[in-house]
């Protein structure tokens, strides 16, 4: 008779990382490390309005067409969206998930309890909630047009951002996204090279400069196009 | 020294409590934290009132046991243990707040006293290397590199007192946890549970109640012993290590 030798049967390695809170800290990175890479790209391709219509306008086309002729028209821009989806449902939900159980291990206060945690670092979740709703309208404004505040045109960026950022709210909404987008990849890039246990003592100050460096240079290039809206450099 | 003190009491685990308010005279500026207390329970017994329990033991800040907030610090405004806290840091006629960890994982048993026994959980779960009972092993058969032995060293010095959960925002134990898989999973005599030893405490600590980290970084502030905050990193790259190759068993 064969004895059962092994006992030490786990469960399988997405069971142990879902019900981990450092595996889920794990999806957080990962999921937030794929966002900040298309943030990047993202930045760069705005930027383009400063040369004029033709340019962001073909930059447009040209999102629809990349990838051809292997791929079909618009394939890769949705095989992008279908990867954006999942990462930001993963970090939302990791999110949530992990924050509720983090109030549930504290829910005493203590009686004078200085905030010894950087700014950045107390609006994680706020920041991350307000960067979810403005998700939402910027879709809405930009994307799908269901919003917008002037006779959306798909394919003409140029004229929509115009359109978006002559409005008030338009301008505030964006720029208070873009600054809470800062802090938020501020602490978060950082925190992340933690939980993937790539930081150490000797790569702890150039971690930290490349966090901050990315936050200010993502806030200022997104920063840019309304201010160049609302500044007529962009008209 | 006249203080004002507001400490923190509770009948038992089940009783709601409240901030008590109570003043002390004559304190001398030499006096540790924990005398000052006794001075304050001396007075108290002699009125005929319940003293304010307090977990303390060495009182050479070896032992972990006393674990106090004061004034929404961990072990008070210096880097060590609340006994080794002196009065000289305090001024006269301060008003000082005095709280037990607060954590779910760690439920008030009186007053300022806290079970912690899910640390000794934790470490039951890992916290331990399996070795043959018996004489003293020959020191030198398993050597050890220096820097290997500084890095072990310093996650050693880890007292379990629990300061990193109680200041933490989340009530995590990261912090311990790490500290205690550190410095078995850097030697050699570790390194046979190696795997094992940081997926089993890291799922015990989560089955405690502990909260998950934000690297908010108070739990290392708050650390009388300077276990620095990388030893979370460490922490989870050892973790993610382990899960790698389990998932290929």
């Amino acid at each position: 008779m064969a004895l059962a030798t092994r006992t030490d049967r786990r469960p399988s390695l997405a069971r142990t990382v879902w019900d981990s809170t450092v595996g889920k800290k794990t999806v957080m990175a990962v999921s937030g490390f794929v966002m900040l890479l298309y943030l990047v790209a993202h930045m760069i391709g705005n930027l383009k309005i400063f040369f004029g219509p033709e340019e962001i306008n073909h930059y447009a086309h040209w999102l629809r067409t990349v990838g051809e002729p292997f791929m079909h028209y618009e394939w890769t821009l949705w095989l992008i969206r279908v990867v954006l989806v999942v990462a930001v449902v993963a970090h939302a939900t990791s999110a949530y998930q992990l924050s509720r159980r983090d109030i549930r291990a504290r829910p005493t206060k203590y009686a004078n309890r200085k905030a010894g945690r950087s700014f950045a670092t107390r609006t994680m979740r706020w920041g991350g909630v307000i960067l979810g709703l403005f998700i939402v309208w910027h879709i809405l404004d930009l994307t799908t047009g269901t919003v917008h505040p002037g006779g959306y045109e798909h394919l003409h960026p140029y004229q929509n951002i115009i359109d978006t950022f002559s409005t008030w709210y338009g301008n505030v909404v964006y720029i208070v996204a873009v600054v809470a987008l800062g802090f938020h990849v501020r602490h978060g890039l950082w925190s992340a090279a933690q939980t993937l246990g790539v930081g150490s003592r000797s790569r702890d100050r150039a971690l930290k400069t490349v966090a901050n460096v990315l936050a200010l240079l993502l806030t200022a290039g997104f920063v840019a196009v309304p201010v160049g809206v609302m500044t007529g450099v962009v008209s | 020294m006249r203080l004002t003190l507001r400490v923190w009491r509770q009948k038992n685990a089940d009783a709601d409590g409240a901030m008590s308010t109570y003043e002390v005279d004559g304190i001398s500026r030499d006096m540790s934290f924990l005398e000052m207390l006794d001075t304050l329970n001396e007075e108290l017994i002699l009125k005929g009132e319940d003293p304010v329990a307090f977990d303390h033991d060495c009182r050479e800040g070896i032992c972990g046991a006393c674990s106090l907030v004061i004034n929404g610090d961990a072990h008070g405004p210096e880097r060590t243990t609340t006994c080794q806290l002196h009065m000289r840091s305090f001024r006269d006629g301060d008003t000082i707040d005095i709280e037990p960890w607060r954590a779910s994982a760690f439920p008030v048993v009186k007053d300022l006293v806290v079970d912690r026994s899910a640390f000794d959980r934790i470490i039951q779960a890992g916290g331990y290397i399996t070795a043959p009972t018996g004489a003293a092993p020959e020191a030198h058969a398993a050597p050890v590199p220096k820097p290997d032995a500084d890095l072990a060293f310093e996650h050693a010095e880890c007292i379990g007192c629990g300061a990193c959960v109680a200041a933490c925002p989340n009530g995590a134990a990261m912090l311990f946890t790490s500290a205690k898989v550190n410095h078995l999973n850097v030697l050699p005599q570790g390194a046979p549970e190696r795997e094992t030893r940081v997926l089993d405490m890291v799922g015990q600590m989560d089955e405690e109640g502990f909260g998950g980290c934000t690297l908010a970084g108070e739990c290392a502030t708050a650390c009388p012993k300077g276990i620095p905050l990388m030893s979370i990193t460490s922490m989870n790259k050892e973790w993610l290590r382990a899960t790698r190759k389990a998932g290929r068993r």
